[in-house]
C-alpha cells in the first residue's frame, strides 16, 4: 500500500515539473509569435532595410532601427567596460586581498546595491549623476582629448555616456557577486602552489585565481551585458531619447528598450506600432545571439582549462 | 666522517591555530643532501611543521608560529624576513598534484621564472627542458608541451609539479605526502625521481607510508602529538629505535 503512495507523489512531482517546463516553452514561443505577427507590417513595407535605416520619424512615417541598435550596443559596451574592472577588483578584494573583517560588510553593501529598484537608480541618475557628468566628467574628458569627436558636444548631462555609467553601477553588484562565487570555488591548492613558488599576492592572483577563473569571469560579464542590454527604466530616464547616431558619447540618444518604453503607450496602430514590435523582436534576437556567443566562448575557454 | 654543511636548523619551533598548539617545540638540524622523512600518525602536526619551513603556515587564518627556523644561519622568522623570497629558496610539492589549471605544461614549469621577470625565450626553454628531464617527464611530454598541465595523469601531474619546483632551483624541497594520491606505479616513479634528486637538493618528505620512508630516506623523524619523539639515521630508527613510542608506531601498534 505504502509503495503505491510514494509512486503517486513521484508521478505528481514529475508531471508538475514537466508541465512547468512546457509552460516556459509555451511562453517563449508565444512571445516570439506575438512579436513576429505584430511586426509583420514593418517587415512587409520596409523589409530587412529596417535594421540599417537610421531615420525614425513618427510624423514622417519613416522607421528604422539602426539608431536604437547603436544606442543599446554602445551604452551596454560602456557599461561593461566600466563595470568589469571594478567588479573583478571588488571580487578580488572580497576573496583575496581585503582584510577579513572588511569582507562581510563590503559584501553586504554590494548586495544592497543589487536590491535597489531601477527606477530609483534612474531618479538618482537624473538628479545627481547627470549633473556630475555635465559639470565634471565631460569637461575633463574633453579637455584631455582636444579634437576627439567622441567627447565633444554641448554638455547636457544626458546621453549615452551617462546611461552607460548608470548601467555600469547597476550591473556591478551582479558581476561582483558571481566573480566572488567563482573565485571562492577555485581550490586553495592552486594558490598555495603559486605561493610556494615565491609568488607575491598579485602573482598568486594572476596564476591561481584569474587564470582558473577566466571562464567564470567571462560568464559573469556576459550576464551583466545581458542585463545592461535589456535594462529599460533607468536608461530611458537619462539617455535623452533622441533617435540619433552621434559621434559624441555625450549627446542624447535612445536604445531599443527606451524607445519602446517611451512610445508604445502613444503609438496608434499601423506602421509605428508595428515598428516598435519589430524593435522588440530585434532586441530579443540580439540578446539571444549575445548569449549564444557567450556560451560558445565559455565552452571553449573551459575546455582549454580542463 | 666529515660533517656536511648545515642547511636547516630548527630551534624550539612552536606553531598552531588560535588557541590550539599543533607543533610543540621542535628542534632539529638538517644537513646538505639529507633526505629526511617525517613519519607519525595523521593529525600529529607533520604538515603544519613542514609548512612552517617555507612560511606557508601563516597564510591560514588564525595561524601562529613561535621559535626559530634557520636556513643557512638566517632565521626565516626574523623581523623583516620576506616570505616571498624564502619560498623561492624552499620549494614545496603538495599531496594533491596542483599544476595551474589554466596553463600549459610548458607554462607551468616556466611559471616560477616568469614571476621573477625572467622572460628570455631561449633561456626559459632550456630551463623547462632541463627540469622536465630532471623530473623524468620530458620523454612523455616533449611533443605536447602546449597541452594543458591538467591533461596529464595524476602521476605525471605530480612530476610536473616537481619540475615546476626545480625550475626555481631551490636548495631545499619540502614534500608533503607527494605520493599518497597516486597509484603504485606512479609512486615508484616518484620515489626513483626523489632518490635521483637528493644528489643535489636537500629534501624533507612527509610520508604516511613507512616502507617508503625506509626505502628512500637516510634520516627519519618520528612525530607524535606535535612533538619530535625520535630523529636519527633511518636504518637505526627502523631497526633499533631508542624510544618505546617509536617502536610501537613502527611495529604498527598505533596510528
Ligand atoms: N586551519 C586549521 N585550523 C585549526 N586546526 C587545524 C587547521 N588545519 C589543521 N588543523 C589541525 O592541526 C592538526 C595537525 O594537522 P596536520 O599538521 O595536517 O597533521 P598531519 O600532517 O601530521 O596529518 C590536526 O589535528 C588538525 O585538526
Ligand atoms: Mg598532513
Amino acid at each position: 500500500m505504502k509503495r503505491r503512495e510514494v509512486r503517486w507523489s513521484d508521478l505528481l512531482f514529475f508531471n508538475s515539473l514537466r508541465a512547468l517546463a512546457l509552460l516556459i516553452i509555451l511562453v517563449f514561443i508565444s512571445i516570439f509569435v506575438f512579436l513576429y505577427i505584430s511586426s509583420a507590417e514593418t517587415f512587409n513595407t520596409i523589409g530587412w532595410k529596417f535594421f540599417i535605416l537610421q531615420d525614425w520619424s513618427t510624423n514622417g512615417g519613416r522607421f528604422g532601427a539602426l539608431a536604437f541598435i547603436y544606442g543599446t550596443v554602445l551604452s551596454s559596451l560602456i557599461a561593461i567596460l566600466l563595470a568589469t574592472p571594478v567588479s573583478v577588483g571588488s571580487a578580488l578584494f572580497l576573496t583575496e586581498i581585503g582584510p577579513r573583517v572588511l569582507r562581510r560588510p563590503v559584501q553586504m553593501l554590494i548586495e544592497l546595491l543589487a536590491a535597489i529598484p531601477s527606477v530609483v537608480y534612474g531618479l538618482w541618475a537624473i538628479f545627481v549623476l547627470a549633473p556630475f557628468v555635465k559639470d565634471h566628467i565631460q569637461p575633463v574628458l574633453r579637455g584631455m582629448t582636444p579634437g576627439l569627436e567622441l567627447f565633444q558636444g554641448p554638455p547636457f548631462g544626458l546621453g549615452l555616456f551617462t546611461s552607460g555609467l548608470v548601467l555600469a553601477i547597476m550591473i556591478t553588484p551582479t558581476i561582483t557577486a558571481i566573480c566572488v562565487e567563482v573565485f571562492r570555488s577555485i581550490p586553495l591548492i592552486y594558490r598555495e602552489g603559486a605561493k610556494a613558488l615565491g609568488a607575491t599576492t598579485w602573482e598568486t592572483i594572476r596564476l591561481a585565481v584569474l587564470g582558473p577563473g577566466l571562464a567564470g569571469i567571462f560568464s559573469a560579464v556576459i550576464l551583466g551585458l545581458g542585463r545592461a542590454m535589456g535594462e529599460t527604466m533607468a536608461v530611458t530616464m537619462v539617455i535623452g531619447n533622441r533617435a540619433d547616431i552621434s559621434a559624441s558619447l555625450f549627446s542624447p540618444a535612445a536604445t531599443m528598450s527606451s524607445v519602446i518604453a517611451n512610445e508604445y503607450g502613444e503609438a496608434s496602430a499601423g506602421l509605428h506600432l508595428s515598428s516598435l514590435s519589430a524593435i522588440g523582436l530585434t532586441l530579443l534576437l540580439v540578446s539571444m545571439v549575445v548569449n549564444g556567443f557567450a556560451r560558445v566562448v565559455i565552452w571553449r575557454v573551459t575546455r582549454g582549462a580542463r | 666522517m666529515v660533517q656536511k654543511e648545515l642547511v636547516l636548523s630548527i630551534k624550539d619551533l612552536h606553531a598552531g591555530f588560535g588557541s590550539a598548539e599543533i607543533v610543540k617545540g621542535i628542534s632539529m638540524d638538517i644537513h646538505r643532501q639529507d633526505l629526511v622523512a617525517l613519519i607519525g600518525p595523521s593529525g600529529c602536526g607533520k604538515s603544519t611543521f613542514l609548512r612552517c619551513l617555507n612560511r606557508l603556515h601563516e597564510e591560514t587564518e588564525g595561524a601562529w608560529v613561535r621559535g626559530k627556523a634557520e636556513l643557512f644561519q638566517q632565521d626565516l622568522y626574523e623581523r623583516g624576513a620576506d616570505p616571498v623570497e624564502i619560498r623561492s629558496k624552499i620549494g614545496m610539492v603538495f599531496q594533491k598534484p596542483n599544476p595551474f589549471p589554466s596553463m600549459s605544461i610548458y607554462d607551468n614549469v616556466a611559471a616560477g621564472l616568469t614571476i621573477r621577470g625572467i622572460k628570455k625565450r631561449s633561456y626559459v626553454a632550456d630551463v623547462v627542458e632541463y627540469c622536465l628531464k630532471q623530473a623524468a617527464l620530458w620523454e612523455e611530454v616533449k611533443d605536447k608541451l602546449k597541452a594543458p598541465g591538467t591533461s596529464l595523469s595524476g602521476g605525471q601531474q605530480q612530476r610536473l609539479c616537481i619540475a615546476r619546483t626545480l625550475a626555481i632551483n631551490p636548495p631545499v624541497i619540502l614534500m608533503d605526502e607527494p605520493t599518497s594520491a597516486l597509484d603504485p606505479i606512479s609512486t615508484a616513479k616518484i620515489e626513483e625521481l626523489i632518490t635521483e634528486l637528493r644528489k643535489q637538493v636537500t629534501i624533507i618528505i612527509v610520508t604516511h607510508n613507512m616502507q617508503q620512508a625506509a626505502r628512500i630516506s637516510d634520516k627519519t623523524a618520528f612525530f607524535l602529538l606535535g612533538e619530535l619523539i625520535e630523529y636519527g639515521a633511518t636504518s637505526e630508527v627502523f631497526t633499533t629505535p631508542r624510544e618505546k613510542k617509536t617502536e610501537s608506531y613502527i611495529t604498527g601498534r598505533f596510528g
